[in-house]
């Protein structure tokens, strides 16, 4: 089997402060998951998230994507495989139009000429925005410069898109459409995020960091339904919403509910390997 | 304050002046301003001449001459150092509507705030008369060196976020009864600033790090596919 898109090893970290975020983490993301990555405020999940790309660099364990660890020599080659979309749309896109901003990443990896215009409207088809590829990222909503800010990341082709709170302050159809264009999106996807229902939606598989390490990681819908989990680590689900009224076969992302299988080595598409939420509380 | 379209200094037109190409103009107002500044303080015909040089460039492009004006209070705490001159230099003394102040002071008074009123004049009409990309295009056919021009352009682009950041803070000031416009308020005012920069400062941190997982390098890549784009 090939190796994890995303294979994080006894991570630990503290800032230049002292402040010590993650205590050893383990997390394995195959090709064509999408994963939720869910937690407290506080919990270490940014700072999980930056050292994906090495912006951050583990102070213990390793980060590799696809078999490249993550080290100053590959770093370049590292940001292409691990795209970051950020939380503030503002703080990505930074260029005069869209086209400069969507094609900012693949220029930087080289990218020039014809290719670079074929990636940077593919990307935009991919969001829906194509038709405002000329416009100042400033004078669209901010619904569509979060999509111009999933499409900044496409550009680069990237293996696994990691997306910061992708549904922070959309309105419920704005949300809506992003729900729907990550998932017509053939890429391993880490999500960020409060928004437990979306999660849920989008995410077969959730894992839980709190305190800095990994309190859980399996279905999504077990994790939400484990009432103690969720109550040990300040997860809540919003008010009348019930996984279980749903019934376990939502959130898997293909439709059909492919429920969790024990350790049976992991087929590609299967959001299965990982140990049961229960057994770690 | 709906920054949508346009800035602020920017007053839309189609004249003579609004047409010119921005490199030319930006030469224009650098000589200019050079000549004004490099002109004795005590030709003071001179001064009339240019500063209907200006007010004449103003006319031209169709641009409300009050709505220049309006925007040179920027020049205030300028006008104000000046102001204070007369009252702090050394030399003879003269009396003026009965201060004594100093003669060689009225004159150094005399010529920054001419020479500064002139320049903040000359810059508003170039601003007024040219879009700002424009601004960045004309400098970089001036040869302007490209991480200066990037800086700038990245101001630009934040501007208005930071403009908008801003106005939500007054906002909020004016909610809870405090009205920033009143000298009485001016230390919070003062504090809020402050903390507007911080919050910039940490924008830019953030947009950096945003830069650096995009593979940013140092240098801007041409992100113009084979033809050119604006």
């Amino acid at each position: 089997m090939s190796a994890p898109v995303l294979d994080v090893r006894g991570l630990a970290y503290a800032y230049p402060d002292g402040h010590q975020a993650l205590f050893g983490v383990d997390l394995h993301v195959h090709r064509g998951e999408r994963v939720a990555l869910l937690g407290p405020n506080g919990a270490g999940k940014t700072t999980l998230v930056l050292h994906l790309n090495g912006i951050l660099t583990a102070g213990a364990g390793s980060v590799a994507v696809s078999g490249l660890p993550v080290e100053k020599k590959h770093i370049q080659e590292v940001r292409r495989r691990v795209g970051i979309v950020f939380q503030d749309p503002d703080d990505q896109l930074f260029m005069g139009t869209v086209r400069q901003d969507v094609a900012f990443g693949p220029a930087n990896l080289g990218v020039r000429g014809a290719e670079l215009d074929r990636r940077v409207m593919a990307a935009l088809e991919q969001v829906g925005m194509a038709e405002h590829v000329d416009r100042p990222p400033h004078h669209l909503s901010f619904g569509q410069r979060r999509r111009v800010a999933v499409a900044t990341v496409l550009a680069m082709e990237p293996e696994v898109l990691v997306l910061d709170e992708p549904s922070s302050n959309l309105d419920p159809t704005s949300r809506r459409e992003l729900a729907d264009i990550l998932r017509a999106l053939d890429v391993t996807v880490l999500m960020v995020t409060h928004d437990l229902p979306y999660a849920l939606e989008l995410c077969p598989r959730a894992v839980v960091l709190s305190g800095g390490t990994v309190v859980a990681d399996g279905s999504t819908y077990d994790v939400l339904t484990d009432d103690a989990l969720m109550r040990a680590h300040r997860l809540e689900l919003p008010f009348g919403f019930d996984p279980r009224t749903l019934g376990p076969g939502v959130g898997t992302g293909q439709g059909t509910a492919p429920r969790r299988t024990p350790d049976t080595g992991g087929s590609v598409a299967s959001p299965g390997t990982h140990t049961n939420p229960g057994d770690l509380t | 304050m709906g920054a949508a379209h346009g800035h602020r200094l920017h007053h839309h037109g189609h004249s003579a002046v609004h047409r010119a190409p921005a490199h030319l103009k930006i030469l224009v107002l650098v000589g200019f301003v050079l000549l004004v500044v490099a002109t004795p303080r005590e030709w003071y015909a001179v001064f009339a001449a240019y500063a209907a040089v200006v007010v004449g460039t103003v006319l031209v492009a169709r641009v409300p001459l009050g709505w220049v004006l309006r925007r040179m209070v920027v020049e205030v705490p300028f006008l104000v150092f000046a102001a204070l001159v007369p009252f702090v230099a050394e030399g003879p003394r003269t009396e003026v509507l009965g201060l004594t102040v100093s003669e060689p002071g009225l004159v150094a008074a005399w010529g920054l705030a001419v020479k500064g009123t002139i320049g903040v004049m000359a810059s508003l009409t170039l601003a007024a008369t040219t879009e700002p990309t424009d601004v960045l295009v004309g400098l970089r056919r001036l040869r302007m060196p490209p991480l200066l021009v990037e800086i700038m352009s990245f101001m630009l682009r934040y501007l208005d976020v930071v403009t908008a950041d801003l106005g939500r803070t007054l906002t909020a000031m004016r909610s809870r009864g405090c009205e920033p416009r009143s000298p009485r308020h001016w230390p919070v005012l003062a504090r809020s600033l402050g903390a507007l920069f911080i919050r910039s400062y940490e924008r830019g941190e953030r947009v950096h790090l945003a830069m650096l997982s995009r593979g940013y390098t140092g240098t801007l890549p041409t992100t113009t596919g084979g033809h050119e784009h604006r």
